[in-house]
C-alpha cells in the first residue's frame, strides 16, 4: 500500500451556469520515498489532485488516505492536525508570512506542533543552513530574492519530517537556473531524507528530475510512467 | 512566537491601526473623564444639598415633616443627645436646631422665611453657615438680638448690615410672637434661593421669642466623607421610638436631589453604551479589512495545520493588543486630565444660570470613582473581543484552497 492512495477521484466544480469535471475517476498509488510529477496543461485538473491529496479540497466521491490516513469523515480540525504532522507544502508564489523573518517562517510549523523553542531554532537553522540559506536567517521574505523565498517555502515543508510533501508548480516563478538548483535540492533531500515528493507541473525540467511521470488530461490520467 | 506574530501584523498597516487606537484612546478617555466630571457634579450636588442644613441624617418629632410648627418639637433633648453618643461614629457631628417659617418685615419690605434657631459652635461644623459670612460676622452662643441674613434677602430688603429686621411668628402658646433683631452679617450661598429663604438666630434666642423652654425643632448630623447614612440612621430607629421620632437620611429628605444622582447614573451608563457602539463598530470594521486583507495567509495558515480555533485565538489576540493599548493610553490621558483639573476645577460660569437651578456649583471638581474605571475598563476589552469575534470567526470559516486563490 502507498503512502498516498487515491480510489476513483471525482470532482466538479460549478462556474456559473457550467459544471467543470475537474477530476474523473481519478485512482493514484504513490509509494513512501517517490518523487512523482502530476503534469498536464493548464486546467487538467493536477492542482486539484494536488489539493485532494493535500486535504485541502474534498472530492466529490472517492477516497483518498494519506500515510494510513483515510479522510472520509474526518472533521477540519482532524484535516488540520493531518496535514500539520504528515504533509509539507511548496506554492508556485512561495506563500512565506511577511512578518516573520526565515527562521522564524520555518519555525512556525513546529511551533504548531508544540515543538520546544530552544529546539525549534535549532532545527529550523539546520534546516535553512542545507538548503542554502545560511547567514540569511533573520530575513524577512520581502528582503529574500524568488529562489531564496522558495527554498525557504522548501525547509518548512520538511522541517517537521512530513510524509510527504506537496509542490504546486514550485518552479513557475523562478528562472531555470534558480529552478534546476531548487529541484536538484530537492531531489538529494528526497534520496538522503527518503522524503516522499509529489509535484504538479507543467515545466519540463520537473519533468525530467521526476523519477515517475503522471500524465493527467481532462481530469483523467493517461499515462503514468515510472523512469 | 504568537505574540510576536499578532505584535508585528497589526503594525503591518500603522496607519489603520493608529487610526482605530485613538477612537479607543478616545473612548476609553472619554468614558472615564466625563464620568469622573460627572461624578464631581453629583458630588457637588450631594455636597451642596447636605450644606444646605439638611445634614447626612435628619431626627424630628414625628409630625414635624409634615407639619412644619412649632407644637410639633423635640422636648427631650437629652435622651436624643444619649442615643446619639452611643450610635454615632466618633467624627460624626451634629446639631440642634429650631427651624420654624415666618415673616421678616423692616420699613420697606416684608418675606415669608424659614427662621433657624442654632447653636452656633456645633452649627458651624455640621452646615455651610459657619465658612459663608461674607459680611460683618458669625453669631456668638447667648446673642440676643444678633440675626444673620442672606445677602440676596439683604438686597431685597434695601437694607444693610447694622440695621434691624423684625420676625414674627407663631409662638407655643398660639400667639403671635415678635421681635426685632439686628442684622449682624450676611451670607453666601451656592444658591440665592437658599439666601433669601434662611435668617439665623442663636437658638436662645429663638427659644424666647417662640416661648420653647428646652424644646427643638431638628436635630442634623454630619457624617465622614463618603459614608453611608443608612447603617447609622438604622442604629438611631433602634434607640430611639417610632411613635415620637421620625429618621430620615438626606436620600429621603432630598427626593428630587436623589432622583437627579439616579439620572446621572443612567447617562453614565448611555454614555458607556453610545461610546462602546461607536468604538465597537470601529474595531469591527478595521479588524474585518485587516482579515480579508490577509486572506490569503490565513489560508495558508490553514493549508499548515492551524485549526480554525486557533486562527480565532491569532485575530482575537491582535484585537487584544490594539485594545489594550488604547486602554493604558485613555486610562493615562484621563487621569493626566483629572489631575490637571484637580485644583483649578471646570469653571461652569458660562452656564451658571442653568448649573445653579440644578444645585450644581459653579466650578465642578473631576472626583474618578475606581468603580466607573473598572467598569469602563471592562466594557472596552470584554465587548471589543466579543465584537472582534465576528471577524476572527470569518477567517477561521475560510477554506484554504480558496483563500490560497484569493489575490
Amino acid at each position: 500500500m502507498g503512502i498516498v492512495e487515491c480510489k476513483d477521484i471525482k470532482k466538479t466544480y460549478q462556474q456559473g451556469k457550467i459544471e467543470v469535471h475537474a477530476l474523473k475517476d481519478v485512482s493514484l498509488s504513490i509509494d513512501k520515498g517517490g518523487f512523482a510529477a502530476l503534469a498536464g496543461p493548464s486546467g487538467s485538473g493536477k492542482t486539484t489532485l494536488l489539493n485532494i491529496i493535500g486535504g485541502l479540497d474534498q472530492p466529490d466521491s472517492g477516497s483518498v488516505s494519506v500515510a494510513g490516513n483515510t479522510f472520509e469523515k474526518m472533521t477540519q480540525s482532524q484535516l488540520a492536525l493531518l496535514r500539520l504532522h504528515n504533509v509539507g507544502f511548496i506554492f508556485q508564489s512561495y506563500n512565506l508570512i511577511p512578518v516573520l523573518s526565515a527562521v522564524e517562517n520555518v519555525e512556525f510549523v513546529m511551533l504548531l506542533q508544540g515543538v520546544q523553542a530552544t529546539q525549534r531554532r535549532e532545527r529550523a537553522m539546520a534546516i535553512l543552513d542545507d538548503v542554502g540559506l545560511e547567514g540569511k536567517y533573520h530575513r524577512r521574505p520581502a528582503e529574500l530574492s524568488g529562489g531564496q523565498q522558495q527554498r525557504v517555502a522548501v525547509a518548512r515543508a520538511i522541517v517537521s519530517n512530513p510524509s510527504i510533501v506537496l509542490a504546486d508548480e514550485p518552479t513557475a516563478n523562478l528562472d531555470s537556473k534558480t529552478g534546476n538548483g531548487l529541484l536538484e535540492m530537492m531531489r538529494k533531500m528526497n534520496e538522503e531524507k527518503k522524503v516522499t515528493f509529489i509535484f504538479s507541473t507543467h515545466d519540463k525540467m520537473v519533468m525530467d528530475y521526476a523519477r515517475r511521470l503522471v500524465l493527467i488530461r481532462d481530469g483523467r490520467i493517461v499515462d503514468d510512467k515510472i523512469k | 512566537m504568537y505574540f510576536q506574530l499578532a505584535w508585528r501584523n497589526i503594525w503591518r498597516n500603522s496607519r489603520r491601526t493608529a487610526v482605530i487606537m485613538i477612537a479607543i484612546v478616545i473612548g476609553v478617555w472619554s468614558m472615564i473623564f466625563l464620568s469622573a466630571f460627572m461624578r464631581g457634579m453629583e458630588y457637588d450636588m450631594i455636597k451642596n444639598g447636605i450644606s444646605t442644613l439638611t445634614g447626612n441624617i435628619q431626627i424630628h418629632q414625628k409630625d414635624y415633616i409634615n407639619d412644619p410648627v412649632i407644637e410639633n418639637s423635640m422636648h427631650s433633648p437629652i435622651k436624643l443627645e444619649t442615643a446619639l453618643k452611643k450610635v454615632l461614629p466618633p467624627v460624626a457631628h451634629w446639631a440642634s436646631r429650631i427651624r420654624v417659617n415666618a415673616i421678616a418685615s423692616n420699613a420697606r419690605h416684608s418675606s415669608s422665611i424659614t427662621l433657624v434657631g442654632i447653636n452656633p459652635i456645633p452649627e458651624a461644623k455640621v452646615s455651610f453657615i459657619g465658612n459663608a459670612i461674607n459680611n460683618g460676622c458669625y453669631l456668638k452662643p447667648g446673642d440676643m438680638r444678633g440675626i444673620i441674613v442672606g445677602q440676596a434677602l439683604l438686597n431685597k430688603f434695601e437694607t444693610k448690615v447694622g440695621h434691624k429686621l423684625v420676625l414674627m411668628s407663631q409662638d407655643t402658646d398660639q400667639e403671635i410672637a415678635s421681635r426685632s433683631f439686628r442684622i449682624i452679617g450676611t451670607f453666601k450661598a451656592q444658591l440665592q434661593a437658599t439666601e433669601k429663604q434662611f435668617a439665623f438666630v442663636t437658638i436662645t434666642a429663638a427659644r424666647q421669642m417662640l416661648k420653647l423652654k428646652k424644646g427643638i425643632s431638628e436635630i442634623s448630623i454630619i457624617l465622614p466623607d463618603n459614608a453611608d447614612a443608612n447603617p447609622v440612621a438604622t442604629g438611631l430607629k433602634t434607640e430611639l421610638s417610632a411613635d415620637l421620632y421620625q429618621i430620615q437620611t438626606w436620600q429621603e429628605l432630598l427626593p428630587i436631589l436623589n432622583a437627579y444622582i439616579e439620572i446621572f447614573d443612567g447617562f453614565i451608563f448611555i454614555w458607556f453604551i453610545v461610546v462602546f457602539i461607536a468604538m465597537g463598530f470601529g474595531i469591527v470594521n478595521t479588524t474585518l479589512m485587516a482579515v480579508f486583507e490577509r486572506m490569503r495567509e490565513f489560508g495558508l495558515l490553514k493549508a499548515l495545520g492551524m485549526k480554525p480555533w486557533w486562527i480565532i485565538k491569532d485575530v482575537l489576540l491582535e484585537s487584544f493588543l490594539i485594545l489594550i493599548i488604547g486602554m493604558i493610553i485613555g486610562n493615562l490621558l484621563a487621569f493626566l486630565c483629572v489631575f490637571a483639573l484637580a485644583q483649578s476645577g471646570i469653571d461652569l460660569s458660562a452656564f451658571a444660570a442653568g448649573a445653579e437651578f440644578a444645585g450644581i456649583s459653579r466650578i465642578i471638581y473631576p472626583a474618578v470613582w475606581i468603580e466607573d474605571v473598572i467598569i469602563s475598563n471592562i466594557v472596552v476589552i470584554i465587548l471589543g473581543l466579543l465584537v472582534s469575534l465576528y471577524p476572527a470567526a470569518k477567517a477561521a470559516r475560510f477554506t484554504p484552497v480558496e483563500a490560497l486563490m484569493h489575490t
